[in-house]
């Protein structure tokens, strides 16, 4: 069930469109925020509030690189492999991070605390190569650096 | 040389409030604006020749000019910012958010009173926070002295404004894409015509913007066209936000007289090459972009003269290839990224796409044939503008077209050694 915080901020946003359907993508994202990440049964609570099949919002969710619909570490490392980042290092950046976290892209360290995924482009090039942990931008990396940029993150 | 979209960021990093925006000439334009008539602010735009900073280019006026107005008009009408950014190599529009948040509102409020539109949306990729964040807090001011909301400054004229978080996806930045998501649906492009001017956002008139574009606007209306033409090295009007990324000395981005060269941007701004690295070619304007090469250099950054030597300005942020880096693993993760953001709707694109980035990946990994180049040329081709729904095959293979052009002897390399010479 949808905490009642979930259902008010979403029914808050119902104002600023004329049509309900169109908050699918605004919803999943307040569900996330709360969740870490958008279960079917949250999917099934949001249909009934916008009045949306399941299975369109599903199709909407798998549509959209930044909707999860399995669970998630407590942080999530987005590595750009983009084509600035890659000139300028991603493959060593990729490499540290796996072999560092034990776990693959698209994994989850076994003890829940970090996912890494790949991320198209993040819009800062000029100080590439970078990765976004949570909502935090980090930039201008290496292998040093990000040892000291996971530790922030228990 | 006189700088108009970044002379009030701040050195700090931080954003304007509301005050200190409004003490540095904020919100005039929008005060001038409300006292013309919408088709008044059409024409100076028009006259001042401003073409739209997203990539394509298209004359901004003459796109506003499709919208119905007048008594018979439909409403709602609706006005988009596209603040998507999701191109690789492309990294300007952050800036203009991040540290002059109320710029973009008030160009914003000047394009909606020229198209007389009531709902206005800036739909901003999830990935940017901090924007997100400064967004919200200027929104919250604009509504809170009356710069929003119902008879703007008592003028008669209303807007709303809202902002709309992306779920992510590159398909979002194309414009019938775009509109597609904020209808809350997977973000697919549109058959056109309709052209969203007459048919958009919930079937009424729409004008999707870049960000660059509409911070522009509300200049042009305090200062007037003549003013906006002559900031500019060349026939197309204006500054314009040129960057530089890859291994060059100083990465960044730099407000230029619109017609910059290509040389005066890589070599002074840029500060040229890093030690002990050539220059090989550029991608001027974005992933979509053609090559350019050396003798490339002294060609004006601007809509017309890029497009005469094969290839486009884009967004003008340019990434830089050096010869210590692969072209065929350069193309590789160029074709990854297009054939993972393809969103699967017509064939040439989610097809050709991933079949382009297979034969990249064997060709770098050794295991390419001579008639690999050929096949590749073909899905340029079958990729080529007419043959999709819309522009993302187009512009995913024209690198890949100007790298078989001009770094073949690369691509044979490859395969005659069977392996990649760069690893």
């Amino acid at each position: 069930m949808l905490s009642p915080e979930e259902r008010q901020e979403i029914e808050g946003e119902f104002g600023h469109y004329p049509d309900k359907r169109a908050l699918s993508i605004d919803a999943m994202r307040i569900v996330q925020r709360h969740r870490g990440w958008v279960s079917d049964d949250a999917l099934k609570d949001i249909s009934e509030i916008l009045e949306v099949p399941v299975s369109e919002l599903d199709s909407v969710a798998t549509f959209y690189n930044l909707i999860f619909r399995k669970p998630v570490g407590r942080h999530v490392i987005m590595v750009c492999d983009s084509i600035s980042c890659w000139v300028m290092g991603y493959d060593r950046l990729r490499d540290h991070l796996t072999g560092h976290l034990g776990i693959k892209m698209g994994e989850t360290t076994a003890d829940g605390r970090f996912t890494l995924l790949p991320i198209v482009c993040l819009g800062t090039c000029d100080h590439a190569p970078a990765m976004m942990v949570d909502n935090d931008l980090h930039r201008d990396l290496d292998a040093e650096k990000i040892d000291g940029i996971l530790e922030q993150y228990k | 040389m006189e700088k108009v979209l970044t002379k009030d960021v701040p050195a700090d990093g931080s954003a304007f409030d509301l005050r200190t925006y409004e003490r540095a000439g904020g919100y005039q334009g929008v005060r001038k604006a409300l006292k013309m008539a919408p088709k008044e602010v059409v024409e100076v735009i028009k006259q001042s020749g401003l073409r739209g900073r997203g990539g394509a280019g298209f004359p901004t006026g003459l796109k506003w000019s499709f919208v119905p107005t007048g008594t018979d008009a439909p409403h709602p009408k609706y006005l988009c910012c596209n603040a998507d950014e999701m191109e690789p190599g492309t990294f300007k529009d952050r800036l203009l958010m991040e540290s002059t948040p109320h710029q973009l509102i008030e160009g914003m409020i000047c394009a909606a009173r020229a198209i007389e539109a009531d709902v206005a949306y800036i739909f901003l990729r999830g990935e940017y926070v901090l924007s997100a964040e400064r967004l919200t807090k200027a929104l919250t001011e604009a509504y809170e002295h009356n710069y929003l909301g119902k008879n703007i400054l008592g003028s008669g004229f209303s807007l709303e404004m809202h902002l709309h978080l992306s779920g992510g996806r590159y398909m979002c930045g194309e414009e019938t894409g775009l509109l597609n998501a904020l209808e809350g649906k997977r973000a697919n492009p549109r058959t056109k015509p309709p052209f969203p001017q007459i048919s958009g956002l919930f079937g009424k008139p729409t004008i999707v913007q870049n960000v660059e574009t509409l911070c522009n606007i509300h200049h042009i209306i305090n200062n007037g066209p003549e003013w906006f033409k002559g900031l500019s090295k060349s026939a197309d009007g204006g500054t314009k936000l040129y960057g530089a990324s890859g291994k060059v000395k100083r990465p960044g981005l730099w407000e230029l007289p619109m017609g910059t060269t290509v040389r005066e941007i890589l070599e002074e701004h840029a500060g040229g090459m890093r030690e002990g690295l050539r220059f090989r070619g550029l991608l001027p304007g974005g992933a979509s972009t053609d090559f350019l090469v050396e003798e490339h250099l002294d060609v004006k950054m601007d809509f017309t003269e890029v497009q005469k030597v094969g290839s486009r300005m884009g967004t003008g942020t340019m990434i830089v290839m050096d010869d210590r880096t692969c072209p065929v693993g350069f193309c590789k993760n160029l074709e990854h990224f297009f054939a993972q953001e393809s969103c699967g709707w017509c064939t040439p694109c989610w097809s050709g796409l991933s079949w382009a980035e297979k034969m990249l990946g064997s060709i770098e990994d050794g295991e390419g044939q001579e008639a690999d180049l050929e096949r590749l040329a073909y899905i340029c081709k079958f990729c080529a503008p007419g043959n999709t729904f819309c522009a993302l095959a187009p512009g995913a293979v024209e690198p890949l077209q100007s790298a078989l052009k001009y770094f073949r002897e690369d691509f044979e390399r490859h395969i005659h050694e069977k392996r990649c010479p760069w690893r």
